[in-house]
């Protein structure tokens, strides 16, 4: 099939729509985010009077200094904004302490975790592992409720530590996805260093981790996505400014735009600010991120 | 390094010798030293996934506001859900998410997957594809939100220089539910396609080949062989994106937050809502159990129905 497409069909006019087809599922990928900084751009006040303006409207960096918290009551209402404090930089802080705390962690428990599964032999072993695995099936919202109610008695409603924790320590996917990885080193290499006298730690440290940085890394891009993505956890126990993170602060700064005008650009700029670094994350590793969607997540 | 081992000095290194034989002598095997490892996953695990699975069950049967201790009060809370009608109501519009929601992205998805597959296979065009599934679930509820506003947004600029009157998306109950749907499908029809791209991969070349050779057109091939051969993968998709699926809150959280009236009250959110501003926690862990149950009879139906582990290849 591919045979014929490459070269006999090279012009058929099934294989134009084709690929007109993918070109405007593209577009209408890509649009949204276009439309993001269009907006973004674009002075509040005059948007309104210009819907379908393609470029952004009187353009002015105004909604981001709006949201950053560096322009004054009065700049910002001129421009359409409503004036209440929004401090992006502070939510941004959040999130990148969140992100990486909880990437940082979660990927070293779970790799050591995935070690004692996939490179150690001790009774029950298995049993225990399909044990973590069957984690997977329970759906979030029925052990949200009870850690919150956790997070709550131990007084860490609105600290780093209450978002933090319940993700700090393993995920059963991230165990499963680095055991994999695990159980295709070579175990001669294993055997060499413990004839050299190497302990665990010394084989964990120098020849496993070293030898999975590829998996380990894609995994902590994952987990970091994620993370900085989420929204239903730190909304139920970071709602306080000083651990606010991004995703929640967009929810309160929609909730907060009057219903008549609202101030979109500095809502498009806001999450502009939310979605560039993971933009950036992905261009920097777009490969390994897209090659790592296949199988090893479901199958 | 010299490769003698002058009598192991911790009991760690001993233990580490034991693998090392191909004959394991003890039969706890690495057990000390797989305790250690496992330490901080296994507190994770306990405190966080086992400890609040049983609590969340036990919850369900008591009558619990967060201030006074749990009140065991048997099955009331199931009770209460049959004759909550926000309940049902919630169920309905959940489901009707879901429908809409699969159906059209996998669609979609495969459609993608099968042109990325017979046109190309550059990761730029597979890279973009997948961006929207990066970007946070608020952010694109909130983009979507801007482009679908009723009297500036540019789909319905669009929608009137088309000469159709505007919609009002989140704003009408008819359409809510199937807004929210497509604002999802926007977001993870690529990562879907991408997964589904990787189970055409695994389809073997020859099996087109022989297709080619008996003149067979490429819609035939497609129905025929390529969507048959594809099963086993489209029934772990499936399985996986249903599964997320009727988890949907975030869109809803900041864009309709249930409404209008209660078009948008996903089962999700009814359950934050009980939890977070009525404090019913009793009820809301019911009403988590009863998700719970649904998604477990769901899976296994699906890979029953569709016998997901057998491929026609064999």
């Amino acid at each position: 099939m591919r045979l014929l497409s490459n070269s006999r069909r090279a012009l058929s006019p099934g294989r134009i729509a084709a690929w007109v087809s993918l070109v405007v599922l593209m577009l209408i990928t890509l649009f949204p985010f276009y439309w993001m900084l269009r907006t973004a751009l674009s002075d509040n006040t005059q948007l309104a009077g210009h819907p379908n303006s393609l470029l952004p409207v009187e353009t002015t960096l105004g909604a981001f200094k709006r949201v950053l918290g560096l322009s004054t009551i009065e700049e910002a209402q001129a421009q359409g904004g409503s004036g209440a404090s929004v401090n992006f930089w502070l939510y941004l802080r959040n999130s990148l302490i969140v992100a990486t705390v909880t990437t940082v962690c979660q990927v070293f428990f779970s790799a050591m975790a995935a070690y004692a599964f996939a490179r150690l032999r001790w009774p029950g072993r298995d049993k225990v592992f399909a044990l973590f695995l069957a984690a997977l099936m329970v759906p979030p919202i029925f052990t949200t409720l009870p850690n919150f109610v956790l997070i709550k008695n131990l007084g860490l409603l609105n600290s780093f530590a209450g978002i933090i924790l319940p993700g700090a320590f393993m995920t059963p996917f991230a165990i499963f996805f680095l055991r994999q990885f695990f159980l295709g080193i070579n175990r001669e290499l294993e055997e060499a260093a413990m004839i050299d006298g190497a302990g665990h730690r010394k084989i964990f440290f120098g020849l496993i981790i070293p030898m999975s940085a590829a998996p380990i890394t894609t995994l902590a891009i994952l987990t970091y996505i994620n993370s900085w993505n989420d929204y239903f956890w730190p909304l139920l126990v970071g709602q306080q400014e000083n651990v606010r993170v991004l995703t929640v602060a967009l929810g309160v700064f929609r909730s907060q735009t009057p219903q008549g005008g609202p101030d979109w650009a500095g809502l498009m700029a806001a999450t502009l600010i939310a979605a560039l670094p993971m933009i950036v994350l992905f261009c920097a590793f777009a490969k390994k991120i897209t090659n790592s969607i296949g199988f090893s997540g479901i199958k | 390094m010299t490769a003698t081992t002058n009598a192991p000095p911790t009991s760690r290194r001993s233990h580490g010798e034991a693998t090392a034989l191909p004959r394991k002598r003890r039969s706890l095997g690495d057990l000390k030293v797989a305790m250690i490892f496992l330490a901080p996953a296994t507190l994770g695990f306990v405190v966080f996934y086992i400890w609040p699975t049983l609590r969340g069950a036990y919850l369900s049967f008591t009558e619990y506001s967060l201030l006074q201790a749990p009140n065991f009060n048997g099955l009331a809370n199931y009770e209460r859900m049959v004759q909550d009608s926000l309940f049902w109501n919630a169920l309905v519009v959940t489901v009707e998410y879901v429908v809409i929601n699969i159906g059209v992205q996998t669609v979609l998805a495969v459609g993608i997957a099968m042109l990325m597959y017979r046109l190309t296979h550059s990761i730029t065009v597979r890279a973009v594809v997948l961006l929207p599934y990066l970007v946070a679930n608020v952010v694109v509820a909130l983009v979507w939100y801007w482009m679908l506003d009723f009297q500036v947004g540019i789909v319905n600029q669009g929608l009137t220089w088309l000469g159709i009157d505007p919609v009002a998306f989140f704003g009408e109950s008819q359409w809510a539910i199937p807004t929210i749907a497509g604002i999802n499908v926007w977001r993870h029809m690529g990562y879907t396609a991408l997964l589904v791209f990787a189970g055409l991969q695994m389809i073997p070349k020859y099996v087109y080949e022989a297709a080619e050779v008996d003149g067979s057109t490429e819609w035939k091939t497609f129905w025929r062989i390529t969507l048959p051969l594809l099963r086993p993968v489209l029934v772990m998709v499936l399985v996986v994106t249903m599964i997320g699926s009727f988890q949907i809150f975030d869109t809803v959280a900041v864009t309709t937050a249930g409404g209008p009236i209660n078009a948008t009250r996903v089962i999700y959110y009814y359950i934050f809502e009980r939890a977070f501003t009525r404090f019913d926690f009793g009820y809301a862990s019911a009403m988590a159990m009863v998700l719970f149950a649904i998604l477990a009879v769901v899976s296994l139906l699906q890979l029953r129905l569709l016998r997901a582990k057998e491929s026609d290849l064999a």
